[in-house]
């Protein structure tokens, strides 16, 4: 048997069924032996639509995302994706050729220094120097890449160590010394929780990613307690989009009610989030009553490292929460909860209504029509963020965005790896004009294994996300940021690809459209021509805080006194 | 404020690329690194000198304990012995500055290990503030060379760096 041959073996053994990749000179061997292989391969137009559909794969099944690439360029494609795995926590296996093992460091053709390269946005990486050592480094890859806090691996393989003969064997036991994750929480710190909330008046639970496999623990215990929810861009769909105790997303983009209880909190329970600084705003004024902040997180790192913390316990959110779920007690919350109410009532999420169509309401429109029960994936900018506000999902695993790294590009592979995944499910692409055009050529994919994925461009003609902030902080000088005069027509463009295209103009025909997209028979591009100078709000501006939230374009604005 | 610290790793290739990687991306503030084999085969000792608040010190800590191949990481902030190793080369113009440098040699229990017309290389081990006083004490004489290997640093007494029990304790 050779290298190669060993390697889909050992993934074999680890379980995979499907790899997304892009071949080359470099990885040739690997993908001669996959023509024999029980795996299915996903070939993709790109490696940065592998990556991510790995990455959407992993997130949107729980598994490990595997993706594939030669060295060198193919391979140098990749780093996006895994920065982007990287920032968001998720389990993706990345597997690179590279040249013959005499011509490593001699800049041959198609070589690059992957492991160097990618060694800060890796969880860990592998340079594979003899061919039995290949089940040992495959096995501890996906054994890093999947437990503690999850990340991406990647494994770079010479050609020749794909080429030389496997004497080895697959029977490896982990031997990772430096690598123990503590998934129990402290019981002790655990029970101090509890005290702490049993005395709070005005408690919150904020979710993070790092909760998506607990939302059934999630539920249980915000229930049991009836303490108000508060969920990240990351945390989406681990707690019900739909349920009373949800105050929505914290944050630049997030809800009056959440930034205000954020702000007015005296105990924060933080859950499997990081305290990013599009959540907090500027730290020294996030949370100026909380006395208590307790923060669970698997990563021993995040605890304390931008947020003050009195209560840290390190662990995994499900079995921290099962613990906590024992001694918790319904908590007196009633005029807090009054408080909550009248700030949600009184500042729900809402847009100005104009006589063209509009983005919120597209998102709107197809939330109605599905009940939230789709797997929702968006590119980055503007409609990412309408995405989050205006289509609350009511299931784990089912908003798959770029969080961390805010990638542009990723909506389209998000949606094939997350199809992947979960064939039966609805599966929207909520993208804009700029994010899209980024990695476009996936249609392709789409069209090859005719995965149903519904694209939904939301084409305001703008970069708009970078419209608006000139908007409001550099005077409306709109530069480099005007699509609209060269943006292709996008339902002739699906149709170049053979797939049906679909373009919505006017606000009349908006239910129309929606209906066409979900009721079409297989994958379908649609259009949505959106006003050009929408603005995302409420919005904190960059380094504010909750007290600097605003709720309209300045030209109207109300302030919100925190 | 000053921190010796110390890393026990696998030695695999990159593990030093990591763990500099990781100061400079992280804005950690990385005076000198020292790194050794340790008895066990497979270990090694990394002695890092590291400024910051103890804040940014805690980040330091947990930041090289998220690498796989680190095994243990240990602030000597308690009881430790700490040496740095220099040589340094010193012009001696004549007999007269041959005399003063010896002079100075002697009081900081220096050695000599390389004697030439014009110039010597001495040794000196001892902590990083000895030694500068020691290269403070030489330049009138006119400095040639100066090597430092950086601060290397062991915990006084029962205190080891341990791994687990299988291993044998370092």
């Amino acid at each position: 048997m050779k290298g190669s041959e060993a390697l889909l073996k050992a993934l074999e053994k680890e379980g995979v069924e499907v790899i997304f990749g892009h071949p080359g000179g470099a990885i040739m061997p690997v993908y001669d032996a996959l023509y024999d292989s029980p795996i299915r391969h996903i070939l993709v137009r790109h490696e940065q639509g592998g990556v991510h559909a790995a990455t959407a794969y992993a997130r949107a099944s729980g598994r490990v995302g595997v993706v594939m690439a030669t060295s060198g360029p193919g391979a140098l494609n990749l780093v996006t994706g895994l920065a982007d795995a990287y920032m968001d926590s998720t389990p993706v296996v990345a597997i690179t050729g590279n040249v013959p093992r005499t011509l490593i460091g001699t800049d041959a053709f198609q070589e690059a220094d992957v492991t160097g390269v990618t060694m800060p946005i890796t969880k860990h990486n592998y340079l594979v120097q003899e061919v039995n050592d290949i089940p040992r480094v495959v096995r501890e890859a996906f054994h890093i890449a999947s437990t503690g806090r999850p990340g991406p691996v990647l494994i770079d393989l010479p050609k020749d160590v794909q080429l030389s003969e496997f004497t080895g064997s697959f029977d490896v036991e982990l031997d990772l010394p430096g690598y123990k994750p503590t998934t129990k929480g402290h019981p002790k710190q655990i029970e101090r929780a509890l005290d702490a909330l049993e005395q709070a008046e005005r408690p919150i639970l904020m979710v993070g990613g790092g909760a998506q496999h607990a939302h059934g623990e999630l539920l249980a215990f915000a229930e049991r307690t009836g303490i108000p929810v508060i969920t990240t861009l990351m945390g989406l769909g681990a707690f019900p989009g739909n349920h009373p105790l949800w105050l929505g997303m914290p944050g630049m983009h997030g809800t009056v009610a959440a930034n205000r209880a954020i702000h007015h909190a005296d105990v924060i329970l933080a859950i499997g989030l990081r305290f990013d600084d599009r959540v907090t705003g500027k730290v020294s004024r996030f949370a100026p009553h909380a006395h208590t902040i307790i923060h669970v997180d698997i990563d021993p790192a995040e605890i304390g490292k931008l947020v003050r913390t009195h209560i840290p316990i390190v662990g995994d959110a499900r079995l921290v929460l099962k613990e906590m779920l024992k001694g918790a007690k319904p908590l007196r919350l009633a005029s807090w909860w009054r408080e909550l109410e009248e700030w949600r009532t009184r500042y729900p999420l809402r847009w100005k209504p104009r006589p063209h169509l509009q983005a919120p309401e597209v998102i709107r429109a197809f939330a109605e029509a599905t009940g939230g029960h789709a797997i929702v994936t968006t590119g980055v900018g503007q409609h990412q963020m309408f995405a989050a506000q205006y289509f609350p999902v009511a299931r784990p695993r089912s908003f798959i965005t770029s969080g961390g790294l805010g990638a542009m590009g990723v909506g389209l592979p998000f949606a094939i790896g997350a199809k992947v995944a979960r064939p039966e499910e609805l599966v929207i692409d909520f993208d804009g004009d700029g994010s899209f055009q980024m990695t476009l050529q996936e249609l392709a994919t789409l069209v090859k294994y005719r995965l149903d994925v519904k694209v939904v461009i939301l084409n305001n003609g703008y970069l708009g996300m970078v419209r608006q902030w000139q908007d409001l902080f550099h005077a409306k000088r709109y530069s480099e940021v005007y699509l609209a005069d060269s943006n292709p027509d996008f339902a002739r463009l699906a149709e170049a690809y053979g797939l049906k295209g679909i373009r919505v103009e006017r606000k009349e025909d908006l239910m129309k459209g929606v209906e066409a997209v979900l009721s079409a028979d297989g994958p379908v591009v649609a259009e949505f021509k959106v006003y050009h100078e929408e603005g995302v709000f409420p919005m904190i501006p960059a380094g504010g805080a909750a007290e600097d939230m605003i709720l309209e374009h300045p030209a109207e604005r109300e302030e919100v006194e925190a | 404020m000053r921190h010796v610290i110390s890393v026990l790793v696998q030695d695999h290739p990159r593990v030093l690329n990591r763990i500099t990687g990781l100061f400079a991306r992280r804005g950690f503030n990385l005076e000198s690194l020292a790194v050794g084999t340790t008895h066990v085969p497979g270990l090694s000792r990394i002695s890092l000198v590291v400024s910051g608040d103890d804040r940014t010190l805690e980040q330091v800590e947990k930041q090289l304990n998220r690498l796989i191949e680190v095994l243990k990481v240990t602030d000597h902030s308690e009881p430790h012995v700490e040496r740095e190793l220099a040589l340094v080369k010193v012009h001696v113009a004549g007999v007269e500055e041959r005399l003063a440098v010896k002079d100075i040699q002697e009081a900081f229990r220096a050695r000599v290990v390389d004697v030439a017309q014009k110039s010597l290389i001495l040794e000196l081990t001892g902590d990083s503030k000895k030694i500068d006083s020691f290269i403070e004490a030489l330049r009138p004489y006119g400095i040639l060379e100066v090597m430092r290997t950086g601060a290397v640093a062991m915990s006084r007494g029962e205190r080891t760096l341990k791994v687990r029990e299988k291993r044998e304790a370092v």
